[in-house]
């Protein structure tokens, strides 16, 4: 009888050794003359664990891990084909609290699959809201998505189908829809994740939006820093085409939908959406002013739909399970799940998909289990760059887009990196700045110029040069870029920057301390 | 191997005519470009004017935009250690600088032996097994200890 093992080929399960591990077991088994077949599957997002195996132990799966290659031959000694005890064995799968306890719509398949077969895809789920929409009108998908409460998944948090309907109602005979895969933000790798991982469902996504809309093309722009993404996009689209879901005429509605890959070329201000127009047309990333809305004038002109991978992944179980089935999860106008990205300094980092509502606190605490190195949290930068630090006493916000705005912070793509008390906050805040220089496309003066000057006004307020003075000139500098920049870059570096001066003033005071942090 | 300007246009013309029939190309004929070269030539800069029918600033503009394309080659690895947020939290900043002085040179930079070069990155995606490198497009994480000083000697050989 030939037992299953699953040994991940995420990235982030690649880059702590899951080949090497895979390889060890694929010898470790011909050695001992046993029928095993390893299955490269996505991770489950369980990240201190990886590389973690699972075996298939009579239908149920049992989970191992950190497993090093160096393990495999004692976890063949001690049974693994039959889920044997082992020191690294961390029980069934499904049990694993961090695990049990989420509520995986959007990441339904992610880490259960072969990513690359459609067999598995169609077997657990996949092509269901697919086809529920081939039977529906198009204004009937986009009242569905509209109905379900789904809000922009990169960030914005912008209701996904009136952007839809904007892009159905707009004339013009060819028409796009654009995957925003630029995920840069640090602390997020939810995108990364289900390309890796669940490729059809992003594809699945994709054509639905297509037979909403009207639009006939579709690209995924995936950022450069991940060839792995890009590499299981490509092989998925071209299964995709060849089993009729791509193509002329997608899942024979006689209707027609392909899609493209475009590599971005590592410039995090692409990321927003009209300077990813502008890349994917091949020109300079600079942001576009708005009006016009991408939805009536996107890529070479043509009426867009851009969304976020999260937003066009989470499609597919709305269609599949109807807008009210997804509505009941969440809290306020934040509705369904988000798959919340904890990283960082953090004991158990990983994928948390769960409803809108948990708090801040008890990701950290509860779920994340506190630092990595076992010191005090100090803050926690909720929405990557352009987020906001949060200290201990606003633990309570719950994770709720209109929250976390009322609290001066926003959940962005919702990655939360954590720090403990070694952190510096000047640090922290004087790397926004730079980090703002550095990826700034310069169309706006107050970001391509602000971010400069801003760093080098922290660099003052480090030596001890009129710190007083230096911080009413980082107050006004960030108001100036907060409302004279056309985009988030430039609009949003004041919110790392102001929330680390407002919560932890103590690491901006000149004192000797501040400078032998250095 | 030295390249003839002759060689590259006689190469990059026939990347310029696998790109027959796709909209707006330009990005990925750059990387087409740097995937055949190790960096964007001037004369394929020239002939992709010529080509999309743009002028030679407008190419030099793009490529110059985006922190992938290098006009000239790069070592025979490429190492890129990620520096934002959720690496620092991992004490990133000091493997950083431990690898820049590992390798005796800062980022940005080439060995003299021509070995690596040494790039700074914003964001892999390894953020929860950070800090997080990649070298020569292997993903590699929790780059600390023993993992950081093989990573580095892999590098140099």
């Amino acid at each position: 009888m030939t037992t299953t093992i699953y040994v991940p080929m995420d990235s982030g399960a690649r880059a702590v050794g899951a080949d090497d591990v895979a390889a060890a077991i694929m010898s470790e088994a011909a050695r001992r003359k046993m029928d095993v077949r390893v299955v490269r599957n996505g991770s489950r997002g369980l990240f201190w664990l990886e590389p973690m195996i699972e075996v298939d132990a009579g239908g149920k799966r049992i989970a191992y891990g950190p497993v090093d290659a160096g393990d495999v031959a004692s976890l063949f000694d001690a049974g693994l084909t039959t889920g044997g005890a082992h020191a690294k064995c961390v029980g069934p799968t499904e049990d694993i609290p961090f695990l049990k306890n989420q509520t995986r719509l959007t990441f339904a398949r992610c880490g259960i699959t072969d990513p690359l077969s459609l067999e598995d895809y169609e077997r657990h789920g996949g092509l269901a809201g697919l086809r529920a929409a081939a039977a529906m009108t198009p204004a009937g998908i986009v009242k569905t998505v509209t109905d379900s409460g789904l809000r922009g998944r990169g960030g914005a948090g912008f209701p996904t189908g009136i952007k839809w309907k904007t892009v159905l109602d707009a004339p013009g005979a060819r028409k796009v829809i654009v995957c925003n895969a630029d995920e840069g933000d640090s602390g997020t790798f939810a995108d990364r994740m289900i390309m890796e991982g669940d490729p059809f469902v992003l594809i699945e996504g994709m054509a639905i939006a297509g037979l909403a809309t009207g639009a006939t093309q579709g690209f995924v722009y995936i950022r450069s820093e991940y060839p792995d993404a890009i590499d299981v996009m490509r092989k998925a689209i071209a299964k995709a085409r060849a089993a009729g879901i791509l193509g002329k005429s997608v899942l024979a509605t006689g209707r027609a939908f392909d899609i493209e890959i475009r590599v971005g070329a590592g410039a995090y201000v692409c990321g927003e959406e009209t300077s990813l127009l502008n890349s994917l047309e091949g020109k300079r990333g600079v942001v576009r002013a708005k009006p016009p809305l991408p939805a009536h004038h996107g890529f070479l002109g043509r009426p867009t739909v851009v969304n976020n991978v999260i937003s066009l992944a989470t499609v597919p179980i709305i269609l599949a399970k109807g807008a009210q089935f997804y509505k009941d999860f969440g809290m306020g106008r934040s509705r369904g799940t988000i798959p919340i990205q904890i990283a960082g300094n953090v004991r158990h980092g990983g994928l948390y998909e769960t409803a809108f509502g948990v708090s801040l606190g008890d990701l950290v605490d509860k779920i994340g289990g506190g630092t990595a190195t076992g010191r005090p949290v100090k803050a926690v930068q909720v929405g990557g760059p352009l987020g906001a630090y949060f200290p201990r006493a606003l633990f309570d916000t719950p994770f709720d887009y209109e929250a976390f705005a009322a609290k001066d912070g926003l959940i962005g793509h919702a990655g939360i990196v954590v720090f403990d008390d070694t952190a510096d906050m000047l640090s922290q805040a004087r790397f926004a700045f730079e980090f703002c220089a550095i990826e700034s496309c310069g169309k706006c003066t107050p970001c391509r110029i602000g971010a400069v000057r801003g760093a080098e006004t922290m660099d003052n307020i480090r030596r001890g040069i009129e710190p007083q003075k230096q911080k009413a000139i980082v107050a006004d500098l960030c108001n100036t870029m907060k409302f004279g920049s056309l985009c988030a870059l430039g609009g949003f570096t004041p919110y790392p920057v102001m929330s680390a001066m407002k919560h932890f003033p103590e690491d901006f005071n000149t004192a000797p301390k501040a400078e032998a942090a250095e | 191997m030295p390249t003839t300007d002759a060689d590259i246009a006689a190469r990059t013309k026939r990347i310029i005519a696998s790109f027959q029939g796709v909209e707006a190309p330009l990005l990925e004929m750059l990387h087409a470009v740097q995937a055949e070269f190790g960096h964007v030539p001037g004369e394929s800069q020239r002939l992709l004017a010529d080509a999309l029918n743009l002028s030679r600033a407008e190419i030099h503009g793009v490529t110059s935009f985006y922190h992938d394309f290098r006009e000239s080659p790069a070592g025979r690895h490429v190492l890129k250690i990620c520096r934002a947020e959720a690496c620092q939290s991992m004490g990133g900043e000091a493997g950083a600088q431990r690898i820049s002085d590992l390798l005796g040179i800062k980022f940005g930079e080439t060995t003299k032996d021509g070995a690596v070069t040494l790039e700074a990155v914003y964001c892999l995606g390894m953020c929860a097994t950070a800090p997080a490198a990649m070298l020569d497009g292997r993903p590699v994480g929790r780059v600390t200890g023993k993992r950081l000083e093989s990573l580095v000697a892999e590098a140099t050989r």
